[in-house]
């Protein structure tokens, strides 16, 4: 697991033991869901990131607008060379960050030419309305109260399929919004790398592992009352190569619209 | 063994549900454990972890900002730190130092550095009462598991 305020990428299990951008990263799969999540918090960060992975789609977590922008080739004027490759299906962000707030980072999405049709997906813990109001104007496509859920990340997976219709559907979260979780997983993800990089330097792209098959896993004491850190550096760096497989959406796929005016209920 | 890892499973339930009971857990807690499977056997225990390192981070911030030697104090500061204390409680279910944050965010904005003061101290005892709770927790599951049971899924009720 990423400790440090680095990127996490998961886009490929190709790529390992590197953390920099600029590595030739292979193309992701054309059926692959890509999600960038940007949060500045560490446990939120490693949380959206499972339900995400839950949900069978590819993640790469940054924690920070600008570390985003970065990532996205949007930080400065020329344009990436990465850009061709890549893909990016949904952008999820919290909304209060130091720095860069997530509506800062959603107006400059949709301010640019190659990002602006992805849709952005703002998170917070506060359920202030004006917020709510400001991010849809600007260009949200919903708004999750947090902390977020399976049932959350779910319905946002539904938007993210080939097939699209146009829906104009309520999509803000509010507290009664509570929608009975289906606990039973999918088949887990396949087990990711295991960086060995547990310095303090933050390096801009950083691998987030996860553990191996091969990896004993420690209690829940053991986790508790010993440094994480030190745990991590246990574990054995194993690489998988199996893409995780999406599976085929219940209901019928929707992407939502920008809504015009977000109703209140 | 098996009397035994029935009375542990008990145990373990009656002592977990007790701490959803007194408002030490609440079912984002529950929402963790859900994420957990064999891959991931220990996520909650893990996020709770990280949750306590930054805790511990944010409670310094506060304590410092608290401590300022000229008399006034950048409320600003702790309400900043009280939000992100408040954000990892909430992100994994410790509900008690959640709540508590609520109400130190009020003494922030209301510049009453004796509130504050005063949700320092219960911030650091809950924080640590968690902590302690769920080591003992976690303890009954490491029983329970060494005597060749399964842990049962509790969800608070």
């Amino acid at each position: 697991m990423a400790r440090d305020g680095g990127v996490s990428c998961l886009r490929s299990s190709e790529m390992m033991n590197v953390g920099i951008r600029g590595m030739e990263s292979p193309p992701l799969d054309v059926d692959e869901v890509h999600v960038l999540a940007v949060d500045d918090s560490l446990v939120d960060r490693i949380v959206i990131e499972r339900l995400l992975r839950i949900t069978s789609c590819k993640v790469t977590a940054v924690d920070s607008g600008w570390r985003a922008l970065e990532f996205l080739g949007l930080d400065n004027e020329k344009a990436s060379a990465e850009l061709d490759r890549l893909k990016v299906d949904l952008i999820i962000t919290d909304y209060c960050m130091p720095g860069m707030t997530g509506y800062e980072l959603l107006k400059k999405i949709k301010e640019s030419s190659s990002f602006r049709q992805v849709p952005v997906v703002i998170m917070s813990s506060e359920n202030v309305v004006t917020r709510i109001d400001r991010c849809l104007e600007e260009g949200a496509e919903d708004f999750l109260l947090k902390p977020v859920k399976l049932a959350d990340v779910k319905r946002l997976r539904s938007y993210l399929t080939r097939d699209v219709k146009v829906s104009n559907g309520n999509k803000r979260k509010l507290p009664e919004d509570s929608v009975t979780v289906n606990t039973s997983l999918p088949p887990p993800p396949p087990p990711l790398i295991n960086s060995s990089d547990s310095s303090d330097s933050s390096p801009p792209l950083t691998i987030s592992p996860e553990s191996s098959d091969s990896y004993s896993p420690l209690s829940p004491v053991e986790i508790f009352s010993s440094p994480l850190s030190s745990q991590l550096d246990e574990e054995d760096d194993v690489l998988t190569s199996s893409p995780e497989s999406s599976p085929a959406p219940e209901e019928s796929p929707i992407r939502r619209q920008k809504m015009e005016s977000p109703g209140l209920d | 063994m098996d009397a035994l890892v029935a009375q542990l499973q008990m145990q373990y339930r009656n002592y977990t549900v007790s701490l959803y009971q007194q408002g030490f857990l609440d079912e984002r807690f529950t929402e963790l454990r859900q994420l957990q499977d064999d891959k991931h056997p220990n996520f909650a225990a893990e996020m709770l972890s990280l949750s306590f390192d930054d805790s511990v981070k944010h409670i310094g911030n506060i304590t410092r900002a608290c401590k300022d030697q000229t008399g006034t104090v950048d409320f600003g500061l702790v309400d900043v730190s009280v939000h992100q204390l408040k954000c990892t409680s909430s992100s994994v279910g410790a509900k008690r130092v959640k709540d508590l944050c609520v109400t130190f965010k009020e003494y922030c904005e209301a510049n009453n550095y004796e509130g504050c003061v005063r949700c320092l101290q219960q911030v650091d005892i809950e924080y640590n009462t968690l902590k302690t709770k769920l080591q003992d927790m976690f303890n009954l599951e490491k029983q329970i598991i060494q005597a060749g049971g399964k842990v049962p899924q509790v969800d608070g009720h």
